[in-house]
């Protein structure tokens, strides 16, 4: 684990579960929850293949740059994999 | 809304009202017999729109999304509910004289 | 028992011949509508039954912030459970017989130098059928929008005030996990029994905005 990714920079409407203010953000992912049932197609009866969630954690000072109050602060979400850019892999997974 | 201006956390509390804790059942019933997702129930109150927020209160904006996942499964249509909601609103004024026959 | 025969109210009988309580004297509005309506087309459609609609409010009524307090304090005495919880909180509920369904519960603890607190920005998640149901100031805007910016300032609204060598760590419930804060064990509990440590430990010190009383 550890492994640096980056939210997609994208604002699909509807139901996303990648929250607005962590898009386009370089995080580092802490660890892999496993396949789990994609929440953005649930959402919408769509059966899909699970995918990978992920919790990844932010700096604050990544977040909110010199807003930040403490910039060592940190905020941990879960995201799901279609939403990672991956820094380290040759190339992007999947969409 | 994370990240978003908002005024100062006030630390309030409710005891909830009879009809909230039936709304929250209805809930936690209906999804657990597969007619909706929690996904669709968030899905749902998102597309009430953000001025939801500040006509409707919290159960009020979950019993609308209920309402919604449970028309899209099919459990009964929106004529039934209308014509439902108008026999309970006969009933009488406040929501003890509505609440209806058989209430358990 | 039905819930509308608990409470009696000054007011008397209603037409229908039930005792009134006071949320129920207020006039209809669309949604209660909508709420009855629903319930009673449930009903009849078999989807489920007035006993089962009774039963899950009481089941929902029965958990508290209580029995959070007694993982924590068990953790707090026991450094095998507090292994096993960090590891699988839902698991370690479980062994303690609480009956919290599909609840997938990660804990976190608190360390002099870490400071955990919990969100949910994009609607309202929380660990219900452990804690029982969220205190109103966590489901609105003001803690959900400022708390993954500015958790210090919000901490400070509830009277907490963190050193700088202590980092925030805000975890947001964006998916399936539901997150308990495990606080800090209070100075002078040593030989407090896990009863006694368990009143100590209040919801908002679970949810992340208050430490662990002191006894």
């Amino acid at each position: 684990m550890n492994e640096p990714v980056r939210i997609k920079y994208a604002h699909p409407p509807g139901h996303v579960r990648a929250p607005y203010f962590l898009r386009g953000k370089r995080g580092i992912v802490i660890t892999n929850l496993g396949p789990r049932i994609d929440a953005e197609r649930s959402a919408y009866r769509q059966t899909a293949p699970k995918i990978d969630l992920y919790r990844v954690r932010f700096s604050m000072a990544e977040l909110w740059g010199d807003q930040a109050e403490h910039p060592f602060d940190t905020v941990d979400a879960e995201i799901y994999d279609n939403w990672l850019e991956w820094e380290n892999r040759a190339s992007p997974l999947g969409e | 809304m994370g990240g978003l201006d908002a005024g100062p956390v006030v630390p309030e509390d409710h005891d909830y009202a009879l009809w909230e804790k039936r709304v929250d059942a209805l809930m936690v019933i209906a999804s657990g017999r597969g007619l909706f997702t929690v996904d669709g129930l968030r899905r749902c109150i998102e597309d009430l729109g953000a001025t939801a927020y500040e006509t409707m209160s919290y159960y009020e904006r979950w019993i609308a999304s209920v309402n919604q996942n449970l028309l899209e499964a099919g459990v009964y249509s929106t004529s039934e509910l209308g014509a439902r909601m108008a026999d309970v609103a006969a009933r009488g004024e406040t929501y003890g004289d509505c609440t209806g026959p058989g209430n358990e | 028992m039905p819930h509308d025969e608990i409470i009696h109210s000054p007011a008397g009988i209603s037409a229908s011949g039930h005792p009134y309580r006071e949320d129920q004297d207020a006039p209809l509005t669309y949604w209660q509508n909508m709420e009855i309506a629903i319930r009673e087309l449930l009903v009849e459609k078999n989807v489920t039954t007035p006993q089962e609609i009774s039963a899950t409010i009481d089941a929902m009524d029965a958990r508290s912030p209580a029995d959070g307090a007694r993982v924590v304090a068990r953790a707090w005495v026991d450094a095998d459970f507090r292994a096993r919880l960090l590891a699988d909180g839902s698991a370690a509920c479980r062994e303690m017989s609480f009956d919290i369904g599909a609840l997938k519960l990660i804990a976190l603890e608190n360390t002099p130098d870490i400071h955990n607190v919990v969100v949910c920005t994009l609607c309202s998640c929380y660990p219900r059928n452990l804690l029982g149901l969220p205190p109103d100031w966590y489901k609105q805007r003001a803690y959900r929008a400022r708390v993954v910016k500015t958790p210090r300032a919000v901490l400070g609204e509830f009277g907490l005030k963190l050193p700088a060598t202590t980092q925030v760590r805000v975890h947001d419930s964006t998916a399936e996990m539901r997150y308990i804060v495990i606080p800090l064990r209070p100075h002078g509990t040593g030989e407090m029994n896990e009863t006694e440590l368990a009143d100590l430990v209040s919801r908002d010190s679970m949810i992340g905005v208050a430490v662990a009383r002191q006894p």
